[in-house]
């Protein structure tokens, strides 16, 4: 099977599950794709947070001068974050697709360290998950970014078009 | 010519061509920038509208006669994601809206095939510091 189909697969599986973990979710889509690519991983959770970790990486470095680590992983990491704490309140993955991220640069992470996002799902509609998160380098009260996003809730054949 | 940081060439971003004075940057598809299956992340679309509004700034200032002189520091972005990002190229532009003294505001749109179906959007804004050891 190809690896986009065995993708696709998984991801099926996931859609039919009756409930969310999000630690086995982790494993089995960050190892794929963007977030394969960025070595996102799953730290902890709870009943409507997640935690995501992503380690610092030369090629991922926006300013090579500095060594600062460039902003878009940390959006990247942010999204997927608050993505899945939306799931983890509702206690079943829901496909979602972004309407919209605002994230504020509250200061340049430290070369070298590994970025964490703290995210949390703060209320659901029928068609809306309402997010917010953090992303500190090591210290939650001394974050590098604050972000605020809107997932909108979809229809399984509307977020991933199976053949 | 504006040079693309490591992240953005790891993402297999590049300069498409000039516009008006500002480079229109372009990634193409790849299991690098996957987010649900075949279709673009909403992160990777996000970086990729920062790296243009990062390029258009620094043309601007450029321009300007000041760009080797500052470093820029993204203070925020917001972004709306208005289509979903198809397995496709995808390009973005950004345009200066206002670059003062300390802060620059910059808005950038994405599209893929069709220019006027944009698949995201966002405003950012900038600060601008001077270079340590030069006088800004």
């Amino acid at each position: 099977m190809a690896l986009s189909e065995e993708h696709a697969a998984e991801v099926a599986r996931m859609l039919q599950a009756d409930h969310f973990d999000p630690s086995l979710w982790s494993k089995m889509m960050n190892v794929r794709g963007h977030s394969g690519f960025l070595d996102m991983n799953y730290v902890a959770h709870g009943d409507d947070w997640i935690e995501l970790a992503l380690p610092w990486r030369e090629d991922l470095v926006g300013d090579p001068e500095t060594g600062v680590l460039a902003s878009g992983p940390i959006i990247s990491l942010l999204d997927n974050a608050t993505s899945m704490s939306a799931s983890t309140r509702m206690k079943k993955f829901r496909p979602q697709v972004t309407l919209d991220l605002r994230i504020d640069y509250v200061r340049a992470a430290v070369p070298g360290r590994t970025i964490v996002a703290r995210a949390e799902c703060y209320q659901t509609t029928r068609s809306m998950a309402f997010v917010r998160g953090i992303a500190h380098d090591g210290d939650p009260t001394d974050p590098v970014a604050h972000a605020a996003g809107i997932f909108m809730l979809v229809q399984a054949p509307q977020f991933m078009k199976v053949k | 010519m504006v040079a693309l940081p490591p992240y953005a060439l790891s993402m297999g971003m590049f300069t498409d061509h000039d516009e008006d004075g500002a480079p229109v940057i372009a990634m193409d598809f790849s299991e690098r920038n996957t987010g649900r299956p075949g279709f673009l992340h909403g992160g990777a679309i996000g970086g990729l509208l920062e790296m243009a509004g990062f390029a258009t700034l620094h043309a601007h200032l450029e321009r300007e006669g000041i760009d080797a002189t500052v470093r820029l520091k993204p203070v925020n972005i917001s972004i709306e994601y208005l289509r979903s990002g198809l397995p496709e190229r995808i390009f973005a532009y950004g345009e200066v809206v206002r670059a003062g003294r300390r802060v620059a505001n910059v808005r950038v749109e994405a599209w893929q095939a069709d220019r006027t179906k944009p698949v995201a959007s966002c405003w950012m804004n900038f600060l601008i510091a001077p270079k340590k050891g030069s006088e800004g």
